[in-house]
């Protein structure tokens, strides 16, 4: 079957129902798309589809509907998403394993809601789990993030 | 040696690997005992100046032995080095080197030694000690109990400065400018001219002249990247999805693997059959290992399959059947014969709680660690030597379990730390290298990396450990009279040292730890430990002993100062017999604007103080009734580690910390039935979420005067502070983690 990522269209011939995550990981070498559950439990693995943040481990292969973008394609190392480049100003990562999905959940909250109010981070970002203990870092972080995109 | 008394064959062992390390000379001496590692392996041109810095003509290595696992220990590491080896951190890579006895903790040994002769002396009967275990600590390299700061402090920074005098010598031999008229400054030798050498065209000259010993450390005042906020080295790379970690590597030719083991920890491999496994796409074979299967597939996914396809049937391992049969354990573990240690007894608590002495009972669950990234290693073994590529917090014990289990002599295997993403302690255990080397094992010169499933992961945790306290106290005249504090668990030093096939005499000093070394001057006060046979395998959990006991001191001495009528900040302060903890207290009561527990109508205060590897500790919690349950709005955090010397990482270490802390104590615990752990993956282990979270405000002060860390120390306080300021709210007593079993959190 046929997918694209990051603005790269890939044949891959996998199975049917292989998570979209592992078809990520293990087939494209996209290793920035992180495992933590595989349930939906921790968001660790939260890519775009069409711009719509989604779990890929939930989602099998051959129901991908659209476009996908992960952490790589968001932006690059040379080349931040003003999402990345607030994560660095405010120093968020501790570990930095669930930071691939906190920032596209994040990206995918600013894309939708410019100017989010505390209750919207809060009901956007439930479904990403930190075991380090960076949420006050990361809220931080939405709001610079979402005040810079406004004003540009 | 006289002034150590009398001393034993143990203990002498001990003094007599101290002094190799360097105490006995006040001084780390860089080319003795002990061969530099980096000088295997050189390439022409390369300059092994100490085992820390490495300058080579394409660029400049320090080496950062203690393990990364999220905590930016390879960061503040090489902050360390770089300060006195005068180069900026975009000048420098960092690598985590060999595994090799030069990079002993000592710290880690210094404190184990401190339970066993507080003071520094060796007391008599030190026979009864864990000392022949802290010996077997000694000269391994071990990321662990908070001392990355402390046991570097010194060494990293002795490193960076005699490497810096040996380029300045390096320099002169080549300028023949006197050594005196040399500076150095960003990676460079200046010559009295202003002509600028870098370190890196000085590699070759200053690999041919003796390495500088003993040079003078820099004062505080001259520091110029000690104490001041840097970006992490890893932040560019952890905010863009690029950094590897150890479940990204992928080799030429590497089989993908896991395992399914036996559910009931500890027990043997039953009866399966691989029959549906083997219609799995790309499931290539299974084989057998110590307690359970290794499933051999072309991808993670596929091997996860085949494993979930296999039927098996377990023998039932070796834990008790139910969790009541735990706790019971626990309870009868309060006889004299248990008794494991009593290493606090002021007055005579007896007497004065002879009678109508307060009494309570709490208690502390299972937890598990589970850090975000699934257990993982590849391992490859050859007929003549072993690789291995993991995260890890113990990388000698992988070598010599390596060694052991493929017949290799140790200098055969090579270990390749990785950045693990999280640990929490989950790292100090090694049963996934030891799998994997068991798989690798059947299919030589093959890559084998195992993945763990988190289903397999959270199933066989070695948790932190079960706990129960009782306590005991009175009060008199509004003040805290008595308090007599009786801790029960199972030892969990040796239950993780026998895992290592390591014996630990003696008493285990996190059976107390965060309870009898509190600096509170009760006129009557005991603490006492008893050593509960082993139920559930458990591990070092972050702030180990500390991370339930901080709690169980707590709680039990609020509900006295409660009793008594007093405030819990005041009567601490009262009671405190150390500065640099009642300044810690004093200034976390200044940052909360304290006014007692209720400042407010259904607002509430808690408080709560824990001294544990070395650092005073103190929280408050505030605490709010909201419509959809208890909502934790603020939270207020002082510490003393003598010397902040990565402020933005410790500001995110004692948030963090606070976190863990918070976040278990609200919602989590590991309970077995028939020897199975009743959570297997996220949904069941709960823990805080963002909108869960308070705002935190964090402090670090520097009266101490031992540099400390603070990888831990957040950890303890944060559930009594908690529990101390629901029961201001709701007049509830929580005497038993998880609260959310008692109390809903919005």
């Amino acid at each position: 079957m046929q997918i694209t990522v990051d603005g790269t269209r890939h044949e891959v011939d996998v199975e049917d129902d292989m998570p979209l995550l592992w078809v990520l990981r293990d087939e494209l070498g996209i290793t920035g798309v992180k495992y933590g559950c595989g349930i939906a439990q921790c968001g660790a693995c939260t890519v775009h589809i069409d711009g719509e943040a989604v779990r890929s481990c939930q989602v099998a292969a051959a129901d991908v509907w659209g476009d996908v973008t992960t952490i790589q394609g968001l932006g690059k190392p040379a080349a931040l998403h003003a999402v990345q480049a607030a994560w660095i100003e405010h120093q968020v990562a501790q570990c930095g394993y669930c930071q691939s999905g906190q920032i596209m959940q994040a990206a995918s909250l600013l894309a939708e809601v410019p100017n989010p109010t505390d209750q919207e981070i809060d009901d956007a970002m439930a479904g990403n789990l930190c075991r380090c203990g960076t949420y006050p870092r990361i809220r931080a972080a939405i709001k610079t993030a979402a005040s810079n995109l406004r004003g540009t | 040696m006289s002034r150590l008394g009398k001393i034993t064959r143990r203990t002498l062992l001990v003094g007599a690997v101290a002094a190799a390390g360097g105490v006995a000379f006040g001084t780390w001496r860089y080319n003795t005992p002990y061969k530099n590692p980096l000088l295997s392996g050189l390439n022409d041109g390369d300059a092994a100046l100490t085992p820390y810095v490495l300058i080579r003509p394409d660029g400049i290595m320090l080496i950062t032995p203690r393990s990364d696992v999220g905590q930016g220990a390879y960061h503040a590491q090489a902050l360390m080095i770089a300060e006195e080896l005068d180069v900026t951190l975009d000048q420098i890579l960092t690598d985590p080197g060999r595994p090799d006895v030069a990079y002993w903790n000592q710290a880690l040994a210094d404190e184990a030694s401190e339970f066993l002769a507080p003071g520094g002396g060796f007391a008599q009967g030190a026979a009864k000690t864990t000392v022949q275990a802290a010996a077997k600590f000694l000269g391994l390299q071990i990321t662990g109990g908070s001392t990355t700061i402390p046991d570097g402090f010194d060494k990293l920074r002795m490193a960076g400065a005699s490497a810096r005098e040996t380029l300045k010598l390096a320099a002169s031999q080549q300028s023949g400018v006197a050594v005196a008229d040399i500076r150095t400054e960003a990676g460079a030798v200046i010559l009295p001219d202003d002509t600028s050498l870098p370190y890196t065209e000085l590699a070759r000259v200053a690999a041919t002249v003796h390495v500088v010993q003993d040079v003078p450390l820099r004062a505080a005042s001259d520091w110029k990247l000690i104490g001041k906020p840097a970006h992490r080295l890893d932040i560019l790379a952890k905010s863009t999805g690029t950094q590897a970690y150890g479940i990204d590597l992928n080799l030429p030719a590497m089989v993908h693997a896991t395992v399914l083991m036996n559910p009931s920890q500890g027990g043997a491999l039953g009866k399966y059959d691989t029959a549906e496994a083997f219609k799995i796409r790309g499931v290539t074979s299974v084989v057998e290992i110590t307690g359970g299967l290794g499933i051999l597939a072309d991808n993670t996914w596929r091997a996860f399959q085949g494993a979930r396809a296999i039927e098996a049937s377990w023998p039932k391992g070796p834990m008790p059947d139910t969790m009541e049969a735990h706790w019971q354990a626990l309870s009868d573990s309060f006889v004299a014969d248990a008794q494991d240690s009593r290493k606090r007894d002021d007055g005579d608590v007896d007497a004065v709680l002879a009678q109508d002495a307060m009494q309570a009972e709490f208690r502390a669950p299972y937890l598990a660690h589970a850090p975000l990234e699934p257990l993982n290693a590849v391992v490859q073994v050859d007929e003549d030597a072993a690789e291995v590529w993991t995260g890890t917090q113990i990388p000698r014990f992988i070598q010599a379990n390596v060694a052991r289990i493929t017949g290799l002599p140790d200098d055969k295997v090579r270990v390749h730390a990785q950045v693990s993403g999280g640990s929490f302690g989950h790292r100090l255990e090694d049963e996934a290298v030891k799998q994997a080397t068991e798989i690798a094992m059947q299919m030589k010169g093959t890559p084998v990396k195992l993945t763990y499933s988190r289903e397999e992961d959270m199933l066989h945790e070695f948790p932190r450990q079960i706990a129960m306290a009782r306590m005991r106290g009175a009060v008199r005249d509004g003040m805290v009279e008595a308090y007599d504090l009786s801790i029960a668990m199972p030892s969990v030093i040796a239950s993780q040292m026998a895992r290592q096939n390591q014996a630990v005499p003696g008493p285990d000093s996190q059976i107390v730890a965060g309870a009898f070394e509190q600096p509170f001057a009760i006129p009557h006060h005991r603490v006492t430990g008893y050593r509960a046979p082993e139920l559930a395998p458990i591990s070092s959990w972050r702030a180990v002993g500390a991370s339930s006991h901080g709690f169980f001191y707590n709680a039990g001495l609020d509900e006295l100062i409660h009793a008594a009528g007093a405030d819990p900040l005041e009567e601490r302060l009262r009671l405190c017999s150390d500065d640099v903890s009642r300044k810690v207290l004093e200034t976390v009561g200044e940052m909360a604007g304290w006014r007692g527990p209720t400042p407010a109508p259904d607002v509430a205060h808690g408080i709560a103080f824990t001294k544990s590897f070395g650092v005073p500790c103190a929280e408050i919690v505030e605490v709010r009734q909201e419509d959809g349950g208890l909502r934790l709005t603020r939270a207020w955090v002082a510490a003393d580690v003598g010397t902040v010397v990565d402020p933005l990482n410790f500001e995110n270490q004692v948030a963090g910390g606070l976190i863990f802390g918070l976040g278990h104590a609200m919602f989590s615990e590991i309970t077995y039935e028939g020897g199975v752990a009743e959570q297997e993956n996220y949904d069941t282990f709960e823990y805080m979420r963002l909108h869960q979270c308070p705002d935190i405000m964090v402090r670090g002060l520097e009266n101490g005067t031992r540099v400390l860390g603070v990888g831990e120390p957040p950890v303890p306080p944060a559930a009594p502070a908690l529990a101390s300021a629901i029961f201001a709210l709701t007049g509830e007593r929580l005497r038993e983690m998880p609260f959310a079993k008692f109390v809903d959190f919005a």
